[in-house]
C-alpha cells in the first residue's frame, strides 16, 4: 500500500513539473498560435538562473591559497560578501536558501528573455507556417543550449535545497500507517509550489481585465484586434509570462535534478505530448494531462504489483495473485514506463481528436 | 512547354549522374573525398529525398521518420545474421519491413493533420526508440547495438546475439574466417565499392522521386498541400494518396537504414531517436523543401558539418590563422573555436535559424535568387527546383 | 616561467600537427595499395586519432581526455616536462616514435555508436590515422573496436568499464588499460563485507545497457559470495532524469543496501534523489541503510556534491595518489591546465604512452607488430603500480582502488578518498571464465 501512495506522490511531483512546462507551452500556443520548440530550453535557463544566483552568493573576498606542490593551485578559499555584510550566521542561512531565493533573479531574467525572444524572433513568425515556427524555435533551442554549455560545461551542477527541508517528511508516522512512508520535503514543496503558480496564472487570466483580453484573444484574435486592442503588446507579455513560468519550474526543480545543459530537450518531447493529450490551447487540459501522465508514468515503473500486494512468498499461489502476476507480465513489462506516455497519447488522439479538454478549431488546419 | 520540361529533366538527370559518380574527385578539395562521408552523403540523401516526397509534396511534417531508418537497419543486420551476407535479400527485407511499419503508423497517424499529425508520428517514433532501446533488447541488443558476429561453432550454444547462423551462406558452402563483410554477389560493400553501390541506388532513388514529382500522383499530392478541403469537397478521398506517399517515404527511409547497415554492419537504437527525425527535417528545410535537389544538398551539408566541422580543433585553427600577428591570431582562434570542434552544433543551430528566418526556401532559394540576379526578365521555365514554398 | 615554456612548446607542436594534416589532405584515392599495412606513415610524422565525446552528456570527460592526449603527444615528442615518461619503467621512447614526430586528429563521438564509427572512419580513411583511441562509454568502445579490427588499425580503448570490451567482444586489434566490472566486484566485495557485514540484502538499480548489465552481474556475483541476498535488480533507462519512481519501491523491499549501477549523469541524478529520499539515514532490520556506487568518477562525484559523502565505490586512478608516476602526471597536467586530471584523462594518457612505447620497441606501426610488443608487456610507473597487458585478452591487470566519498573535502577537487588499494592478485580472473570468454581472432594489418 505504501508503495502505491508513494508512486502517487511521485506522479504528482513529476506531474507538477510537466504541468508547469505544458502550461507555458499552451499559453503560447493558445494566444500566439506559435509552436515553441524552445520552451524546454526556457525551463533549462530557469534552472541555470538558480546556478548563477548561487554563484553570485559565493562571490567574495578571496584568501590566497598556499602552494601545494601539486602543480596546480587549489581553488582559493572565499569569504562570501553575504557573510561579511550580514554576519556569518545570517550569511550561511541566506546561502542555504539560494534556490528559493533565486526566484528574485528568475522572474526578471526570464521575463527579459521572453520579451527579447518574442520581439526579436517569434513575432516575425505569427503569419508563418507551424512547420517554420517549429524549425526556427528548434534552431534557437540548439543555439541557447550550446551557449549554456560553453559557459557551464556539460556536467550536472548540484544545487541543494535549504538545509531545513533537505531531508524527508515522515508522512507514514504522522498518519500512523507505516514508517516506510517517507517523502522528500523538497518534492512536497515543489508540488505545492506548482499548485500555487498554476493557481496564480489561472487567476491572472480569470480575474484581471488583462487576462480577459488575453482569453478573448485566445478565442478569436482577429475580432479582438478589430476592437482596437493592441493585442500584439499583450502577446509579448504573455510570452514573457510563459517564459517566467517555465523558468520558475526549472529553478525550483534543481535540488531534485542537478541541472545540465540538455535538461530542456529531455522535457520538451514529453511536454509536447502532455499538451496534445490535454488538448491544444486548453490550459486546464494541460494541467490535467500533466498530472495524469506523471502519475501513469510513475505507476508503470513498478515492476511487480503481484509481489507488492502479496509480499509474503507463502501467499504466491491464489487466484488474485495469479491474476496480478498475469497483469505484471503482460501489461507492466519492464520498460513500459518509457512507452506508456506515447501509447496513451496515441490512444487519446485517436479516440478524442481534440485531446482531453481541447476546443474545436485550434490548430486543426 | 511539356517537351522542354522533359528535356530539362533529362538534362538534370545526366548532370546529377555525372556529379554523383565523380563525387570522390569533386569533394576532395573540401576534405570530404573519402568513402565513409560520401557513403553518408548518398545514404542520407536517399533518406531526405524520401522524406521530401511526403513533406515537400503534401506538407505533412512527420517527426518520426527515424523510426523507419532504424527498422531498416535492424532488418538488414538480422538478415546478415540469419541468412546471408549478400546485401540484396537484406535490402529487400528492410524495405519491406519499413514499408509495413509505415502502413501501420501512416494508417493511424494520417487520421489527423497539422501539428497533431506531427506529434502522433513523434509519439510513434519515440515508442519505437524506447522499445528498441530497452524493451526489445533480445532483438535489438539495446544500446550496444546489433552486430554481425562470427558463425556459431557447432559444439557451443550461444545466443543469436553473440553468434550467427547464416543458413543461406551455409547452404552454398561459403566459408568464413573471423567476422565477415557484407557483399553484393562477392563484391565487398565497404570503402569505395560501398560508396558506388550507394551512389547507384541514390541515382535510382532520385529518378523515382523525379517521376513521382512529374506524375499525376505527384500533382494530387501538391493539391493536398495547397488546399485539402477543396479536394474533399469535390468528392476526392485524399487519404489513400497520403498513405501511399507516407509508405513510399517510409520505404525510402528503410532503404537508407538498410544501406547504413550494409556499409557498416551495425544497427543501434540511437538512429531512431527523435533528434534524428529532427535532423532529416533540418536537411530537407536547409536544402529547400519541395525541391528535387534541395534535400540532397541539405543532407550533404549537415553530414559535412557533423564530420568536418567537429574535427577542426584549436591546432588546425592556429595553423590557419598563423599568417596573422599573434594577438590577432589568438583573437580569431578564440572566436572561431566557438563554432567548430565541440561547438559545431552551435553552427548548425545558427545556420538553421538564419535559413528559416531569411530564406525559408533553403539553399535552393538562395541559388534561384542568385540565378535571378543574372537573368533580368522572368522566363517561363522556372528553375529546375520548382518553386520553393514553405509547407503548411 | 613554466607557463611560458609550455606555451611555446605547445605552439610548435600545433604546427607539426597542422603540417601533417595538410599533407594528408591530398586524396588518398589511388594510393592505397602500396602500403604494407593500413595507413603506414610515409613522411616524418605519424598520426594518432583521438575520438572523444565533445557534445552530449560526456562532453566534459571528453574534453579532459583530449587535454591528456595533447599532453601525451607533447611528452612523446620529447617536449614539455616529460610527465610520466620520467617514471615509466620502459625507457624506449627518446622523442618521437621510430624517428617520426606524432601528429594527431580529433573527432566527436557524441557518445553514439554511429557517430563514433563515422568519426573513426574519417580519421582512418581521410586523415590516415594509424591508431584510434578514446571514448567514454562501453557501447561506443565496443563499436569502435570492431571497426578498427575491420580497418586494420590499433584501438586503444579509453574509458570503458564493461567486461565485454575485453571479454566476449574482445578483438586482436583492441587493447584496454582501464579496469572492468569484474575487477570492481572482486575489489569491492571484501571491503563491503568488512564494512557492512555478511547479512545484507541488496537492491540494484541498473542502467539498461552493456556496462550496466556487466556491472550488475559482477556486483551480484561477488556480494552473493560474501553471503548477501539480492532483493531485486531493476533496469532503468539511460538518461531517465527523475529516478524517484524507481527509488520508492526500494523503501519497502526489505533491502538494506542500494547498489546504483549508474554512471555519469544517471549516477548524479539517482544518487542525489536516493539521498533525498532519506536512504542514507534510514535503518532497515536494525542496520544502517547503505548506498554503493560501484564505479566512481571524480568529475561526476563533483556533480553529486554533498551526496557522495561516505559512499563506497571503485575507481581506476585518483589524482591524490602519492606514487611517483601519479605525482609526475598531476604536476605536469596541473601546471598546464590549472586543475588535476580525471581518471579518464589518466587512462587515455597512459594508453597513448603505452602505444607509442610499443611502436618504438617493435620498430614498426604495423598492428601485428605493435600488438606483439604490447602482449604480456609488464610495466610500472604509470600510477597504478606494476601492471601487465595480458596477452590472452588484451586487458591490463593492476591494483584496483576502492574509494569512498570524502567526509571533509578540502576543495572542490578533493571529493574522494582512497579506502584500500586492492592488490592485483585479488582481482585477477581467468580469461576463459564463462562470463568473459571471447575470441581475439587474428590481427588485422589491413591493406
Amino acid at each position: 500500500m505504501d508503495v502505491i501512495l508513494l508512486q502517487l506522490l511521485n506522479g504528482l511531483d513529476k506531474g507538477g513539473a510537466y504541468a508547469l512546462i505544458a502550461l507555458g507551452l499552451t499559453l503560447v500556443f493558445g494566444t500566439l498560435g506559435v509552436v515553441n520548440f524552445a520552451h524546454g530550453v526556457l525551463f533549462m535557463l530557469g534552472a541555470f538562473c538558480a546556478v548563477v544566483f548561487n554563484k553570485m552568493l559565493q562571490l567574495g573576498v578571496e584568501k590566497p591559497s598556499e602552494d601545494t606542490g601539486l602543480g596546480f593551485a587549489p581553488p582559493p578559499e572565499v569569504v562570501p560578501y553575504v557573510d561579511i555584510w550580514f554576519g556569518e550566521e545570517m550569511g550561511s542561512l541566506i546561502t542555504s536558501y539560494s534556490v528559493p531565493l533565486s526566484i528574485i533573479l528568475v522572474i526578471p531574467f526570464m521575463l527579459l528573455v521572453g520579451i527579447i525572444v518574442e520581439r526579436g524572433l517569434i513575432q516575425h513568425f505569427y503569419k508563418r507556417a507551424h512547420a517554420d515556427q517549429i524549425l526556427v524555435t528548434f534552431g534557437l533551442a540548439i543555439v541557447l543550449q550550446e551557449i549554456v554549455k560553453h559557459y557551464f560545461g556539460a556536467n550536472p551542477l548540484p544545487q541543494s535545497a535549504p538545509e531545513i527541508v533537505s531531508g524527508s517528511a515522515n508522512i507514514g508516522t504522522w498518519l500512523g500507517v507505516s514508517e516506510n512512508l517517507v517523502y522528500p520535503w523538497w518534492r512536497l514543496i515543489y508540488f505545492g509550489f506548482a499548485a500555487v503558480v498554476i493557481a496564480a496564472v489561472f487567476s491572472f487570466l480569470q480575474f484581471t481585465t488583462y487576462g480577459m483580453v488575453v482569453r478573448a484573444g485566445m478565442n478569436d484574435r482577429e475580432t479582438v484586434g478589430i476592437l482596437g486592442i493592441d493585442i500584439e503588446r499583450r502577446f509579448t507579455v504573455i510570452f514573457g509570462l510563459a517564459a517566467v513560468v517555465a523558468g520558475l519550474a526549472g529553478a525550483m526543480y534543481t535540488p531534485t535534478l542537478p541541472p545540465d545543459y540538455r535538461m530542456g530537450m529531455d522535457f520538451l518531447v514529453l511536454s509536447f505530448v502532455v499538451v496534445v493529450v490535454g488538448g491544444m490551447g486548453s490550459l486546464p487540459g494541460a494541467v490535467l494531462s500533466g498530472f495524469l501522465l506523471g502519475i501513469m508514468q510513475s505507476f508503470a515503473a513498478v515492476a511487480s504489483y503481484a509481489s507488492l500486494v502479496f509480499p509474503n512468498p507463502a501467499d504466491h499461489s491464489g487466484f488474485f495473485y495469479n491474476i496480478l502476476n498475469f497483469i505484471d507480465s503482460w501489461v507492466f513489462f519492464p520498460g513500459i514506463d518509457q512507452v506508456i506516455i506515447y501509447l496513451v497519447a496515441v490512444v487519446i488522439l485517436l479516440t478524442l481528436p481534440r485531446g482531453l479538454l481541447g476546443r474545436a478549431g485550434v490548430m486543426e488546419d | 512547354m511539356m517537351l522542354s520540361s522533359e528535356r530539362n529533366d533529362r538534362l538534370l538527370m545526366l548532370v546529377f549522374i555525372a556529379v554523383v559518380l565523380c563525387a570522390p574527385i569533386i569533394f576532395a578539395p573540401i576534405g570530404a573525398g573519402y568513402p565513409d562521408l560520401l557513403q553518408k552523403f548518398a545514404i542520407y540523401g536517399i533518406f531526405a529525398i524520401g522524406f521530401n516526397i511526403l513533406f515537400g509534396l503534401t506538407g505533412y511534417l512527420s517527426f518520426g521518420h527515424a523510426a523507419f531508418l532504424g527498422v531498416g537497419s535492424y532488418a538488414t543486420v538480422w538478415s546478415f545474421k540469419l541468412f546471408t551476407m549478400n546485401v540484396v535479400p537484406a535490402m529487400a527485407l528492410s524495405i519491406g519491413i519499413a514499408g509495413l511499419f509505415a502502413v501501420v503508423i501512416g494508417f493511424i497517424s494520417l487520421r489527423r493533420s497539422g501539428i497533431y499529425f506531427s506529434i502522433l508520428t513523434l509519439a510513434f517514433a519515440q515508442m519505437c526508440y524506447s522499445l528498441a532501446y530497452s524493451v526489445l533488447t533480445p532483438i535489438t541488443n539495446g544500446e550496444t547495438g546489433l552486430q554481425v558476429r562470427a558463425l556459431a561453432k557447432a559444439d557451443e550454444s550461444r545466443s543469436l546475439l553473440d553468434a550467427d547462423i547464416r543458413v543461406v551462406d551455409g547452404f552454398f558452402g561459403v566459408t568464413e574466417t573471423s567476422v565477415p563483410i557484407s557483399n553484393f554477389f562477392g563484391l565487398k560493400m565497404s570503402g569505395w565499392e560501398g560508396f558506388y553501390f550507394c551512389a547507384i541506388l541514390l541515382i535510382i532513388a532520385f529518378y523515382i522521386s523525379l517521376r513521382i514529382f512529374r506524375s499525376d500522383f505527384g500533382l494530387m499530392l501538391r493539391a493536398i498541400k495547397s488546399n485539402q478541403n477543396r479536394l474533399n469537397y469535390t468528392g476526392i478521398n485524399t487519404r489513400p494518396y497520403l498513405i501511399v506517399a507516407f509508405v513510399i517515404s517510409g520505404m525510402y527511409a528503410g532503404l537508407a537504414g538498410s544501406l547504413l547497415a550494409v556499409t557498416d554492419p551495425l544497427a543501434g537504437a540511437e538512429r531512431m531517436q527523435w533528434t534524428e527525425s529532427g535532423l532529416v527535417v533540418l536537411m530537407t528545410i536547409l536544402g529547400g523543401v519541395g525541391t528535387l535537389i534541395g534535400p540532397l544538398i541539405g543532407a550533404g551539408l549537415i553530414k559535412y558539418l557533423e564530420q568536418i566541422f567537429s574535427s577542426i580543433n584549436e591546432q588546425i585553427l592556429e595553423a590557419t590563422f598563423s599568417f596573422l600577428p599573434e594577438t590577432l591570431q589568438h583573437f580569431f582562434v578564440g572566436i572561431t573555436s566557438l563554432f567548430v570542434g565541440e561547438g559545431w552544433e552551435l553552427t548548425l543551430g545558427l545556420m538553421f535559424m538564419i535559413v528559416v528566418i531569411f530564406v525559408p526556401g533553403g539553399i535552393m532559394e538562395i541559388m534561384s535568387r542568385l540565378i535571378g540576379l543574372f537573368r533580368k526578365k522572368p522566363t517561363d521555365n522556372k528553375p529546375l527546383a520548382g518553386e520553393a514554398q514553405p509547407a503548411e | 616561467m613554466t607557463d611560458n615554456r609550455s606555451k611555446i612548446s605547445r605552439r610548435s607542436i600545433l604546427k607539426t600537427g597542422a603540417v601533417a594534416g595538410s599533407a594528408l589532405a591530398t586524396p588518398m584515392f589511388f594510393s592505397n595499395t602500396a602500403n604494407a599495412y593500413t595507413n603506414e606513415p610515409k613522411g616524418d610524422t605519424v598520426t594518432f586519432g583521438f575520438n572523444v565525446p565533445q557534445t552530449g552528456a560526456y562532453a566534459d570527460e571528453g574534453a579532459d581526455e583530449l587535454r591528456a592526449y595533447q599532453l601525451a603527444v607533447e611528452h612523446i615528442n620529447g617536449e614539455g616536462d616529460g610527465g610520466m615518461l620520467n617514471t615509466f619503467s620502459s625507457k624506449a621512447l627518446k622523442g618521437g616514435i621510430n624517428g617520426k614526430k606524432v601528429a594527431f586528429v580529433t573527432g566527436d563521438t557524441q557518445t553514439k555508436s554511429d557517430a563514433a564509427r563515422a568519426s573513426a572512419k574519417r580519421m582512418i580513411e581521410k586523415d590516415g590515422a594509424v591508431m584510434i583511441t578514446g571514448g567514454s562509454s562501453s557501447g561506443v568502445a565496443i563499436a569502435v573496436q570492431g571497426l578498427c579490427q575491420e580497418a586494420g588499425v590499433i584501438f586503444m580503448a579509453g574509458l570503458t568499464h564493461s567486461n565485454d570490451t575485453t571479454g566476449k567482444d574482445r578483438r586482436a586489434n583492441g587493447f584496454r588499460h582501464f579496469f572492468n566490472t569484474e575487477m570492481t566486484g572482486a575489489a569491492l566485495g571484501p571491503v563491503l563485507k568488512n564494512q557492512f557485514g555478511t547479512e545484507r540484502t541488496a537492491y540494484h538499480l541498473t542502467a539498461d545497457y552493456t556496462w550496466g548489465w556487466s556491472q550488475e552481474g559482477s556486483i551480484k556475483k561477488y556480494t552473493e559470495q560474501i553471503g548477501w541476498n539480492t532483493a531485486a535488480a531493476v533496469k532503468t533507462p539511460l538518461g531517465a532524469g527523475d529516478f524517484s519512481q524507481y527509488i520508492t519501491p526500494v523503501l519497502n523491499s526489505g533491502a538494506d543496501v542500494l547498489v546504483l549501477n549508474h554512471y555519469g549523469k544517471d549516477m548524479v541524478n539517482s544518487l542525489t534523489q536516493a539521498v533525498q529520499f532519506g536512504l542514507r539515514d534510514k535503518q532497515v532490520n536494525g542496520k544502517d541503510f547503505a548506498i554503493v556506487v560501484p564505479l566512481y568518477s571524480r568529475l561526476m562525484a563533483q556533480g553529486a556534491g554533498e551526496n557522495v559523502k561516505g559512499i563506497y565505490g571503485s575507481t581506476n586512478w585518483h589524482w591524490s595518489l602519492k606514487d611517483e608516476g601519479s605525482k609526475a602526471f598531476v604536476k605536469s597536467f596541473g601546471s598546464k591546465y590549472g586543475f588535476p586530471p580525471s581518471q579518464a584523462a589518466h587512462t587515455t594518457y597512459c594508453q597513448a604512452l603505452l602505444y607509442a612505447d610499443a611502436c618504438q620497441r617493435a620498430g614498426t606501426f604495423k598492428p601485428s607488430g605493435v600488438g606483439a610488443a604490447l602482449e604480456g608487456f609488464k610495466f610500472d610507473g604509470l600510477g597504478n603500480g606494476p601492471t601487465e597487458y595480458r596477452a590472452e585478452d588484451h586487458q591490463c591487470f593492476k591494483d584496483v582502488l576502492v574509494v569512498k566519498g570524502k567526509e571533509n573535502p578540502t576543495s572542490k577537487f578533493d571529493v574522494l578518498e582512497v579506502v584500500e588499494v586492492t592488490p592485483r592478485a585479488q582481482v585477477e580472473y581467468a580469461h576463459t571464465d564463462p562470463d568473459v570468454k571471447g575470441d581475439l581472432g587474428p590481427y588485422n594489418d589491413g591493406a
